[in-house]
């Protein structure tokens, strides 16, 4: 396998602009003439479909859900970045390239990177366009506030709801080509393979979620904007339904996996409390714009966090990070919060937490502003912990967020499958080994309002289409193939069920592959994981009909490639012998408990060729350099 | 905490569908509703029975998906919270709860308490946006808001499109929904422009969906998990007739 970057050359303000020249154009009139199916409707599928829909392309738009408007981008809290300089602080596309870069940890493209930082300004333009009811100051003016890994004012927010109504807005745009006839939706539909014709991605199969009917669909381009994978570790802050279904697939088809290690925790969350539990919350990191983050001082404090008085709180984050405090990117806090649990400074009933304290804040604000600011925020944690957080600390602790791995793309958002395209969270692109705060928005919206658009009519002008159809022997082939996964799936008939082997093999992904790696843990999960696999495939129990709406079916699928992709997880993982961003090998730490990159030997893409279940899969790698913002210790002290 | 549940099945849209009953056991009060119904679902599929159908996602209430009539609140007990917001700390010990699907022509049962709502995503695409063109849009802060109409835009916005208002109605009036939009894009300076015909087309838009007439009885606002304001159905007939007479 060969990795082209096709990252244009010239100084990197210029990249962008002389490569979209360079693009080859979609006669208007041609447009239509071509198909291109979009799965997925979250931030990045939304805008990618809505654009080319009002380009003239002809679009299919798949979800596995009833709605696109349901997509779990709805669920991101805090905001979206864009170097708007608002705020007069000295912000600049430059600075928030740096900030990205560096927050990265120096592993991703400094080309994407610029081009994201540079087209995000654009996307603010949009969504107010749209209507997206940003937080506004009294004159009017648009507001920010700062996030983690920064230190300017440069996130746009929607109170804690940016998430929605940036999909919202997207959504907007997509319902009006949908009536408008240039996008067709489908509901309901789970794509479970892509379709090749001579190597170009020609097409997908889905399965209809209500009758179970197994369907093909052609086109010329297929883009995959299908999210991230964090529901491998079970437990994490995704939605239920999120899987990595149709990248895992795409994958196996050969479209090669970019860094599948970096995987990053997010340090304010609700802490588990019970076996039960399907999944965790999330409370914004904008939460420690205003909150306080400590423990006490003295081992296995039991009292009350109210009756610790202020000298005995070890506020750690503030007193190790003078300069960024409990603004620190969210890999460092989160990896200081289970510190602090490991050496028996936790809190709660369970001593995995750590308190987030908004008491000075109400003080010096008033309680108006910090509800004002995060009401919502409060009203879901007092909903869920029965604690009022306006009078006692919230208790967080960090758990599994979002992936920043994902399928390898080019410059033009590419895969190695010719006519595959990978936008937003799927593919594995400019976050580096660790995304900073509201950026996720910000990526999702570039690849599918401003960059997707034009790179695919490149490859759409200049790739040749030998007739392709529904009806041709390689998608009967394709769609032969699903059907024999879900009746296999179903005729197991053991007694297990897929949620138990999904718990089961979330323990093993957090346990070893989780917050903090080591190699023995790794080789631990390698023998651990094809073992739990063996057995899903002989005892698994999937009640009810393949052509039904059937849930534990649908459960059972993304388990099974769960199973898979969990252990090219920790195979990247036990090979990258460094600490960077999100990937901690305990190996390789400094003396002050700080990640250790090794520049020298890992600064490169790992780019993942699959090469059969259960085989060692073929490493690649796209070496990364840096013109720009040269690696240095990442320092936040 | 012990329940007895009182759960509706229905196979599918044609079949008729009854209440059938079920027992839980050892349920934690942190559990959320959803949660319980896991416990439920993983016991009946141990026995080799279909677990209920439900639609859910994110679990965090924003997503829109779950909804299910709980003892007959949109929702279950309480004010302003999803289905998958409830904990089981708000029932007693050995309560018996009635959990059916929305009811509401517009929304047929796919299969126990899964509904298809794409009725709303219909109406939304007749003219719930702005016409802005990727690109073609002028710089953020050209477009001041006055905070006061930006705080109650955001506070429309919040709708999370779950259609209890409409299970909630008599009539079946999605007048909640439709007004949540309307109201939102109306109270911006962007949305001003198209106001006559988006609002002409959402109201068109629901009638020819069958949802019923609003008559004013605000179940709708009292069962929303986002605490919609009927003033912004005041907003909307002040936009319908304006619309109407221009
Ligand atoms: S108005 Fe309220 S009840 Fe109706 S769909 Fe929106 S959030 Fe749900
Ligand atoms: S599951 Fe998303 S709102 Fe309840």
């Amino acid at each position: 396998m060969t990795l082209e970057s096709k990252t244009p050359g010239g100084p990197i303000e210029k990249k962008w602009q002389t490569h979209r020249f360079n693009l080859k154009l979609v006669n208007p009139a041609n447009k239509r003439k071509y198909t291109v199916i979009v799965v997925g409707t979250g931030l990045a599928g939304a805008s990618a479909a809505a654009s080319l829909g009002e380009l003239g392309y002809n679009v299919l738009t798949f979800s596995y859900h009833e709605s696109p408007r349901r997509a779990h981008s709805i669920a991101a809290q805090g905001g979206i970045n864009a170097p708007k300089n608002y705020a007069n602080d000295g912000d600049s596309v430059y600075r928030l390239f740096y900030d990205t870069v560096k927050g990265g940890d120096y592993r991703a493209r400094e080309a994407n990177v610029y081009r994201l930082a540079e087209v995000s300004g654009s996307i603010i333009d949009q969504c107010v366009a749209q209507g997206v009811p940003f937080a506004r100051d009294y004159s009017g003016y648009l507001d920010n506030r700062s996030f983690g890994g920064a230190q300017v004012s440069r996130t746009f927010y929607a109170r804690g709801q940016t998430g929605q109504q940036l999909l919202l807005g997207a959504y907007s745009a997509l319902s009006r080509q949908i009536q408008a006839g240039t996008v067709k939706f489908f509901q309901r539909r789970e794509m479970l393979d892509v379709v090749l014709v001579d190597g170009q991605a020609r097409g997908i199969v889905v399965r209809d979620l209500v009758t179970g009917a197994i369907e093909t669909y052609a086109a010329n381009g297929v883009v995959l904007a299908t999210g991230g994978y964090g529901n491998l570790f079970y437990l994490s802050t995704m939605a239920k339904a999120s899987n990595a279904t149709a990248i895992w697939r795409a994958h196996k088809k050969g479209a090669a996996f970019g860094n599948p290690c970096f995987t990053q925790i997010h340090p304010t969350c609700i802490p588990q409390s019970g076996e039960y539990q399907s999944k965790l919350t999330l409370m914004s990191e904008s939460l420690r714009n205003d909150g306080r983050i400590w423990v006490p001082k003295k081992k296995g404090d039991t009292r009350r966090p109210e009756s610790i008085p202020e000298e005995e709180r070890d506020y750690y984050l503030e007193r190790i990070y003078p300069s960024f405090g409990n603004l620190v990117p969210r890999d460092v806090a989160s990896r200081r919060a289970k510190e602090m649990c490991d050496n028996g400074f936790g809190v709660g009933p369970t001593g995995r937490a750590v308190y987030l304290d908004f008491a000075d804040a109400i003080n010096r604000l008033g309680k108006h502003v910090i509800e004002e600011r995060y009401g919502n925020l409060f009203d879901m944690y007092h909903e869920i912990s029965a604690e009022d957080p306006y009078k006692v600390p919230m208790r967080i602790y960090p758990a599994v967020h979002y992936t920043m791995g994902g399928l390898w793309v080019d410059y033009n958002l590419m895969s190695t499958i010719p006519g595959l395209f990978v936008v937003g969270e799927a593919n594995f692109s400019d976050h580096g080994a660790n995304r900073l705060g509201a950026s996720a928005l910000m990526q999702g919206l570039a690849d599918g309002y401003f960059i997707l658009p034009y790179t695919i009519g490149d490859y759409l002008a200049t790739a040749k289409f030998p007739p392709a159809k529904a009806e041709d022997p390689s998608f009967k082939q394709a769609q032969g193939e699903v059907e024999a996964m879900v009746k296999k799936l179903i005729s197991i008939q053991g007694k297990r069920t897929a949620e138990e082997f999904h718990k089961e093999l979330g323990r093993i992904m957090w346990e070893y592959v989780g917050m903090g790696r080591n190699k023995e843990g790794l080789q631990k999960a390698l023998t651990m994981i094809p073992r739990l696999r063996e057995e899903f495939w002989q005892d698994l129990k999937v009640v009810g009909s393949a052509n039904d709406l059937n849930a534990e079916l649908e459960k059972a699928g993304r388990v099974a490639d769960f199973l898979e992709l969990g252990e090219l997880v920790a195979h990247d993982a036990l090979h990258r012998e460094e600490s960077c961003g999100g990937h901690f090998r305990e190996e390789h730490q400094t003396e002050e408990g700080e990640a250790k990159r090794n520049d020298k030997e890992f600064s490169y893409v790992a780019a993942w060729e699959f090469a059969g279940v259960g085989k060692h899969p073929i490493l690649n790698k796209e070496p990364l350099t840096f013109e720009y913002v040269k690696p240095s210790e990442r320092s936040y002290k | 905490m012990d329940f007895k549940l009182k759960i509706w099945r229905q196979k599918n849209r044609e079949d008729k569908g009854r209440f059938v009953a079920y027992e839980v056991k050892n349920i934690s009060p942190d559990a959320s509703f959803l949660e319980m119904l896991d416990v439920l679902n993983t016991e009946l599929v141990k026995k080799g029975e279909e677990p209920v159908a439900f639609d859910h996602d994110c679990r965090e209430g924003i997503c829109g998906s779950c909804g299910m009539v709980i003892g007959g609140r949109m929702h279950g007990p309480g004010k302003g919270s999803a289905t998958c917001e409830l904990r089981m700390r708000v029932f007693k010990d050995g309560d018996t709860i009635v959990v059916e699907p929305w009811r509401a022509k517009p929304f047929p049962v796919i299969k126990d308490l899964v509904v298809d709502r794409t009725a709303l995503d219909r109406i939304m695409q007749a003219g719930g946006y702005i016409s802005a063109k990727t690109g073609a849009v002028p710089e953020a802060n050209a477009i001041p808001v006055p905070k006061p109409y930006a705080e109650e835009a955001m506070d429309a916005a919040a709708c999370i499109g779950c259609g209890a208002c409409v299970a909630a109605c008599p009539n079946s009036s999605a007048m909640l929904f439709v007004a949540a939009k309307v109201s939102h894009l109306a109270l911006l300076p962007q949305g001003k422009i198209e106001r006559t015909e988006r609002v002409l087309r959402m109201i068109e838009q629901m009638d020819e969906e069958g949802f019923g007439n609003c008559s004013n009885s605000y179940a709708c606002e009292a069962e929303c998990p986002k605490k919609i304001s009927v003033t912004h159905i005041a907003r909307l007939n002040r936009e319908f007739l304006r619309a109407e007479v221009t």
